[in-house]
């Protein structure tokens, strides 16, 4: 479990323009420097929000990220409950779901 | 010279970044009282604004987190979020280095802060200068207590950070205005977005304005997490606002706006004489 080295890539993308660029264009180089899982790499590889959320990231760290991605608000609260269906409850961190999946708060 | 001003605001990205989705009535009665606040906070004449912040992973991470820390430059830069995004330019922000290493040296005779010479605004003084200062015309001093992540700065630490940020703030020969930011309920970052305690959000403001310091600290990280969610561990800001003013708070705002994914929140709090 290597949550840490897969937020330090959270933290430095969001705060570094540089790290941004190599995300574009040099993914996979870029990762290697991270400690990251398997299932870890895959999720930013792909950009797999509802996985990365899943997997226990802090939310002010991974909301960035969707942004940064180009998801609109919806479309990131979306991908988190979707990431739920699919892998199950969040496994660590205190960024959980508490709400029922058609509760909708704020209506997104 | 003292500390002239005390006040505590709301901080959530999506009061900005997302104003066009909340119904406008009530947003703007929001608004409103941010702006009373900023004519309130002008009319104090202040040198300087010490802005209490939670901060969000921008400038300080799990390799070296600060229980606390002070801005020492005399230039800041923010937002670090995409402007797109946040709905606010990014720009340059007025500090004052020398003014930041008095009253680090001051605060320290108490607390043991870290001291930063960089230091990249997020949504968490962003979003309230954009409606206090929106000219950007008062140097800022930017403050965080890591409400972020745990180990948690505990809540009796908050208030002795308070304390001297008072002591500090009298021993210098400048006005300082002083506004802590944050959350009190709530859940954001999660599918819960929007999720508020009400009740709860009365009980800690009810506290707060009463200046009740035992009440105040009564609070365990369990507890919070459990009925205010992790975003009530930003409470730690208003208390050390509490704890610095040592008056009485008046709410000038508070209800839930859920597109904001926070009970929107404006109040201040008198500047009680130091015994
Ligand atoms: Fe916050």
């Amino acid at each position: 479990m290597s949550l840490y080295g897969l937020q330090k890539f959270l933290y430095e993308l969001n705060r570094d323009a540089r790290v941004q660029e190599r995300y574009r264009d040099d993914r996979a180089a870029l990762l290697t420097q991270y400690p990251l899982t398997d299932e870890e790499r895959a999720a930013i590889e792909a950009g797999d929000i509802g996985l990365i959320y899943v997997l226990g990231a802090n939310g002010q760290l991974l909301m960035h990220f969707a942004a940064y991605l180009g998801m609109p608000w919806a479309d990131y609260i979306k991908a988190m409950r979707d990431g739920i269906v699919t892998h199950g409850p969040v496994r660590a961190g205190v960024y959980t779901m508490t709400t029922g999946m058609d509760e909708k708060v704020a209506g997104v | 010279m003292s500390l002239v001003f005390a006040g505590i605001c709301s901080h959530a990205p999506g009061i900005t970044g997302r104003a066009h989705m909340a119904e406008p009535a009530l947003r703007d009665e929001f608004y409103a009282a941010l702006r009373q606040m900023s004519a309130e906070l002008h009319a104090t004449k202040p040198d300087a604004l010490i802005v209490v912040a939670a901060e969000h992973f921008a400038n300080f991470f799990m390799n070296n987190m600060p229980a606390f820390a002070l801005g020492m430059s005399d230039e800041y830069q923010g937002p670090i979020e995409d402007p797109e995004w946040l709905k606010i330019e990014r720009r340059k922000i007025r500090g004052n280095a020398a003014l930041s290493k008095r009253l680090i040296v001051e605060v320290m005779n108490s607390v043991d802060v870290a001291y930063a010479e960089e230091w990249k605004f997020d949504h968490g003084i962003m979003v309230p200068l954009h409606f206090l200062t929106p000219a950007y015309d008062i140097p800022v001093i930017p403050a965080n207590i890591n409400c972020q992540g745990p180990p948690l700065t505990p809540l009796h630490r908050a208030w002795a950070f308070g304390e001297a940020l008072r002591h500090a703030a009298d021993a210098v020969p400048e006005r300082i205005a002083l506004v802590g930011t944050g959350g009190i309920s709530h859940w954001p970052a999660t599918p819960d977005s929007g999720k508020v305690n009400e009740a709860w959000d009365r009980e800690l403001l009810d506290r707060w304005s009463r200046n009740d310091r035992q009440a105040l600290l009564s609070y365990t990280d369990v507890a919070t997490y459990r009925d205010a969610g992790q975003g009530g561990f930003e409470i730690r800001t208003f208390i050390s606002v509490a704890a610095a003013a040592g008056g009485r708070g008046t709410i000038h705002f508070s209800k839930p706006i859920p597109i904001f994914a926070v009970g929107c929140t404006v109040a201040t709090m008198n500047i009680a004489c130091r015994t």
